[in-house]
């Protein structure tokens, strides 16, 4: 919450402060009208001076006037530089987010980011506007009011300020309570979210195994948990209006007292005591509004802590080395184009090795071919060769320089790729394969005639301008597959890699996208993770992985002579032709 | 694929917009609690009241003070005490006011998020295909919690506005009835300014939510494709994407403010327009001899007592209105067209033999645009059908209309002899085991997910279809084993695991039928041999639906569907297939190519 106000602040003090002295103004102005009412009513109808009272009428109507204008200007103030302040902090939230490195991404989850990135910036977003219409005319008040009252009688106002310490404590030590409560509700709504993210995307599933009773039991669960955290935290709060008043009441109880006793002593009068007593209901009035933005603050301090502790994740795999310690290449020989070193790798920071000892090098324009069972760290690989994840030893390299020395971006820039679980976005055809990067359509186009996916783009109306549906659901698995895949070779990348990314083409389209790969992206250094070796046959190096471990390595041929679980894999694909 | 039509489906049904409707709607809501809400209101009336009877014991005590003999001490104490005991009491009662609306409110939440996920679940599947989630997840996350905080408080400010309102017109009325003349201008000239302001500020708080839906889907689809905009590099695109739609929420959001916060200060300033008018029309009346000073003052007081909680209520205005911007989106995917119910006489599917005939079926997503065309296939109980054929086929959308997830817009679909159409859903689903290439996997325990289709399965067979789908190694060198919490979709698992989890789960399920999508297409294929064994064991006199691009994982099945946009064209086993050396015979050529 501090940072809300010291920094994201900070830019708009000037505007505020200006807001702050209109709206105070526009408060006197308003406060203005009844004193002259009081005065028409004292000094003015007794003369019975019709001319006066319609003069003090227009001036009272001037003063309504001035009050409505600097009110609704001060207000249109505030909405703006909430709205300002709370553009900034959505901007810097969204930025920190997809600059999170993939291991804080899964540590945070997803849903979290989402609701944060909404719901929270939203309550830091009412709060700031309401504090700001709401926050002025009832400090104003009270402390107009205390002043009034210290002319009218010193000592009464006394028991009066002796109450502020006790409403101070009370509520800044119930706004401390709730901010965790409120904390609670937040980390719960967390929970709506991700269930309703899950049964979306999975209610096909869910409706095939007739389950949905159960999924509103799940969601009634997590339903039931935000309110129970939202009672807890309102019902907090709940006691701050009321306490607040009850103690200020007793207090006008004990002025009463007290106010009997100096009229005994003769140190006061009545009617004094009379107008304290009303400017002491409109102080209260006025603190009890204050305790009621409380309420509103201390959920959105809940809401700040929850964005900014995003905003102020350190930056995690950063540029490790710096640019002089980076090794000069060796003069005249090209360096290979990818080298793994002895890499070792584990998701957290512990738990069973996913790779280990993965060392090999790969020429510019060469073919590697991954191979392996289920969950034996193929995909792993490729995101460590991305700078997903940094290896626990070894060294990842790329044409030469240590992946850790290079900049993301630049490192990125090289490849070309297609994840086994990649998504498609709601957007044009052509925009899902440009994705926002400067290809020309030629560019485009080409890409999608060698992913295979021309002819059935420009067999729609609207060709390569069809809008995709969510998540690309308006196409085939394979279709889906061929778009991802023209993503991927848009723009011949240095490195291509494609994980497991036609296990939906039928044989026939992949023979052609492997035929299309030889001719037109010979230059281009490829990395296939595939199930079927006819998708690696022709590698230049094939790894066969078991475990996180290379277990076997050479060309199809080598292997198929001397790895086992190759000779295997080829048997049960070849079906009676292997032989 | 139109994309205005897309994004306009959750609009399309939608009944025409209207406030006193969704009030209407919302009060309904809140009549489950009717006592509570009856309570509430005595509760604001009696609270009201002893904040009444506070002052006017002040005055007395302060009148004690005054009295001609001399401080009447033992009735300051009385009064004194009873003061006391007043604020204590109205202080319990607001207290208790403040506990029972959040109670009612967060029921009404509550029952809101209730019909809102109860109608998602019916919904029919194309509805998630049409409408991002992060949509979804606005309606029943933000706008229902808008219409929460606006319950909560406002309605108690409204009351009590009520009340007093009602209270000091009648003093007003015991004073003045002339003076009482300025209200009939003012005090509609207030409401039909707040009108006035309502018919400006209505769509920009329908455009406050919509936009942070938008917002709210962006975010979602951006963060689910992260990592491949990282590994794009499209970071800055996306954040410059960000930037765009940030921009139309928070100027949405401003728009509304801009409008809503000047209704606060326009009913001000009627109510300061009629004290001005009331103070001019009281001295004129005093002149003429009609008033006394006294009376005109109290008016006034009686007055300001009037105007104050107009104002406040004025001043919530804007809250009520986005919260009834809020409720109309919460309502409208209340109102959804769900899937068509069960035909009234639809029986529940027993004893399923496992004979599924599709007869001339054809469909389409969109009307005029089949994707599959005149399908014909005959599956007797038993039977293992493969359906092969190019990508984009319609192999995907023949599981749908199996499942009936979609119905067919001609011919028939029958399972042991009877109509789907006469048969609930609930059963028909039973009846089949599905995997799809898609894995889907919930936050939960790997236990949990194994165990998902079918509840009464004990732990050993959970282990045991674990072992037979070649999970079990896997599943137990996870950190806590079967115990493990599988986060965000499965994402400490690769793929194919997945995909190895959702077959045991399917083969935990007794069903007759078995319909497999792509099943093991991740999966590598020994590993998918060695399933296969178990698979065929579990499948043993089911009727199997099997699609895969690998051929050789259904060379043996005992029919081989060919398709071809959308036809059939080519039928029969392997070996005839071959020996007709015709469009499978080239397929199966290609994979050896």
């Amino acid at each position: 919450m501090k940072k809300v106000l010291t920094y994201y602040l900070r830019p708009y003090y000037a505007r505020m402060a200006l807001g702050f002295a209109i709206k105070f103004f526009g408060t006197i102005m308003d406060l203005f009208l009844p004193w002259i009412l009081a005065f028409i009513i004292d000094s003015v109808i007794p003369t019975g001076d019709k001319r006066m009272i319609y003069l003090y009428g227009l001036l009272m109507i001037v003063c309504a006037i001035g009050a409505f204008t600097m009110n609704v200007v001060a207000n249109r103030m505030a909405s703006a530089v909430s709205r300002d302040t709370t553009r900034t902090i959505r901007h810097d939230l969204f930025e920190r987010i997809v600059h999170l490195s993939a291991a804080q991404t899964d540590e945070v989850t997803k849903p979290s980011l989402i609701s944060r990135l909404t719901t929270d910036t939203y309550n830091i977003n009412n709060m700031l506007g309401r504090v700001q219409r709401l926050g002025v005319r009832a400090p104003i008040l009270t402390i107009g009011g205390i002043l009034i009252t210290l002319t009218l009688d010193p000592v009464l106002t006394l028991i009066l300020v002796a109450t502020l310490p006790f409403i101070t404590w009370i509520t800044v030590h119930i706004s401390k309570v709730s901010i965790p409560l409120y904390h609670h509700v937040q980390d719960a709504s967390d929970k709506l979210v991700r269930l309703v993210r899950e049964d979306a995307a999975g209610i096909r599933v869910i409706k095939a195994l007739s389950k949905t009773d159960v999924e509103r039991a799940r969601f009634d669960d997590v339903s039931r948990e935000v309110i129970r955290n939202e009672k807890k935290a309102s019902g907090m709060m709940a006691r701050v209006g009321p306490l607040t008043g009850l103690i200020l009441n007793s207090a006008q109880v004990a002025v009463i007292v007290a106010g009997a006793a100096r009229v005994a002593m003769g140190a006061c009068e009545v009617g004094r005591i009379l107008a304290f007593m009303t400017y002491f209901t409109i102080i209260l009035n006025a603190v009890v509004n204050i305790s009621k933005m409380f309420v509103v603050f201390s959920r959105a301090a809940a809401s700040a802590d929850r964005v900014m502790a995003i905003i102020d994740m350190p930056q995690d795999m950063t540029q490790a080395l710096p640019a002089c310690v980076r090794e000069a290449l060796p003069q005249g020989e090209e360096p290979p184009a990818i080298a793994f070193e002895h890499v070792t790798f584990r998701y957290g920071k512990s738990g069973e090795e996913t790779l280990t000892d993965i060392d090999f090098t790969l020429r510019r324009g060469q073919t590697l071919g991954i191979l392996g069972e289920t969950g034996s760290g193929k995909s792993t690989l490729i995101r460590l060769l991305m700078r997903f994840y940094d290896p626990d030893a070894g060294t990842v390299r790329l044409f030469g320089q240590d992946v850790r020395t290079m900049d993301n971006a630049a490192l990125r820039a090289h490849f070309g790729v297609t994840f086994q679980s990649d998504t498609l976005f709601e957007d044009t055809i052509a925009e899902n394969i440009r994705l926002g990067r400067a290809l020309t359509d030629e560019q485009v186009m080409q890409a999608a005639r060698d992913a295979q996916a021309y002819s059935f783009v420009v067999g729609d109306k609207q060709g390569f301008e069809s809008a995709l549906n969510v998540r690309g659901n308006n196409l085939s698995g394979g279709q889906k597959q061929r778009v991802m895949i023209a993503r991927a070779l848009c723009g011949h990348p240095d490195i291509l890699v494609l994980d497991d990314a036609s296990s939906a083409l039928d044989y026939r389209t992949d023979a052609a996208l492997r035929a299309a790969l030889r001719e037109g992206y010979a230059d281009t250094t490829k990395v296939l993770v595939a199930q079927r070796i006819s998708s690696v046959a022709h590698a230049d190096l094939i790894l066969v992985l078991s475990g996180g471990r290379v277990i076997a390595r050479g060309t199809h041929e080598t292997l198929l002579k001397t790895c086992e679980l190759y000779q295997e894999l080829y048997a049960s694909q070849m079906g009676g032709l292997a032989q | 694929m139109n994309k205005s039509n897309n994004t306009s489906g959750a609009q399309s049904a939608r009944k025409p917009r209207n406030a006193k409707g969704t009030i209407l709607r919302l009060f309904q809501t809140m009549l489950h609690e009717r006592a509570l809400f009856v309570l509430a209101l005595g509760l604001t009336l009696a609270g009201n009241l002893l904040g009444l009877v506070g002052p006017s014991l002040a005055g007395e005590a302060i009148d004690a003070i005054g009295a001609p003999g001399g401080i009447a001490w033992n009735v300051i104490a009385r009064k004194c005490a009873l003061m006391l005991a007043c604020y204590a009491g109205s202080a319990l009662l607001s207290y208790l006011l403040s506990l029972l609306m959040i109670h009612i409110s967060r029921g009404v939440v509550y029952r809101m998020r209730e019909q809102a996920f109860d109608r998602l679940m019916r919904l029919p599947v194309g509805f998630y295909d049409r409408n991002p989630s992060g949509d979804i997840i606005s309606r029943i996350s933000y706008d229902v919690d808008t219409v929460n905080t606006s319950l909560s408080n406002d309605i108690v400010q409204i009351l009590s506005t009520v009340v007093t309102v009602v209270g000091s017109l009648g003093f007003m009325v015991a004073i003045s009835p002339k003076l009482l003349l300025v209200f009939c201008v003012t005090v509609p000239l207030s409401f039909y300014a707040a009108r006035r302001r309502a018919t400006v500020t209505k769509p920009l708080f329908r455009a406050r939510s919509r936009k942070l839906g938008e917002l709210n889907s962006l975010v979602e689809e951006q963060l689910s494709g992260l990592t491949t905009l990282r590994a794009y590099c499209r970071e800055d695109a996306t954040i410059d994407k960000f930037d765009a739609i940030n921009e139309e929420a928070v100027e949405a959001y401003y728009r509304s403010e801009y409008e809503g916060s000047v209704v606060g200060p326009l009913v001000n300033f009627i109510n300061n327009l009629s004290l001005a008018l009331v103070s001019v029309f009281g001295a004129l009346l005093f002149c003429a001899g009609q008033m006394t000073i006294g009376s005109i003052s109290s008016f006034i007081l009686y007055s300001r007592k009037f105007s104050g909680p107009i104002n406040e209520a004025a001043n919530v205005f804007a809250e009520l209105q986005s919260a009834l911007a809020a409720a109309e989106r919460v309502f409208a995917l209340i109102d959804e067209p769900i899937e068509p119910e069960d035909a009234p006489d639809a029986r529940a599917l027993t004893q399923v033999e496992g004979h599924v005939e599709l007869d001339h079926v054809t469909f389409g997503y969109e009307e005029n645009q089949p994707i599959l065309r005149d399908f014909c296939v005959d599956a007797k109980p038993g039977r293992l059908i493969a359906v092969v054929g190019p990508t984009g086929a319609g192999k995907t959308t023949l599981i749908s209309l199996l499942m009936r997830f979609y119905d067919a817009q001609q011919g028939c679909i029958r399972v042991d002899g009877s109509d789907v159409h006469g048969l609930t859903r609930d059963s028909l689903r039973a009846a089949y085991a599905m995997v799809l290439q898609d894995t889907w996997l919930f936050h939960g325990t790997v236990y949990e997910n194994l165990a998902y289709g079918n509840d009464r399965a004990t732990r050993e067979q959970v282990v045991a279809a674990a072992k037979a789908a070649h999970a079990d190694s896997f599943i137990r060198r996870l950190p806590q084993g079967y115990d493990t919490l599988l986060t965000d979709d499965g994402a400490n698992i690769s793929k194919g695991q997945k995909q190895l989890l959702t077959i045991a789960r399917a083969m935990l399920l007794d069903s007759r039928m078995v319909i497999l999508d792509e099943a093991t297409s991740n999966v590598d294929t020994r590993v998918e041999k060695l399933i296969q064994k178990a698979m065929r064991r579990l499948m043993a006199g089911k009727t199997c639906f099997v699609i895969a691009h690998r051929l050789s994982t259904i060379e043996s099945a005992d029919e081989i569907l060919v398709v071809n946009h959308g036809e059939i064209v080519e039928h029969g086993t392997h070996q005839e297939l071959m020996e007709k050396q015709g469009f499978y015979y080239n397929m199966y050529r290609a994979q050896f190519e």
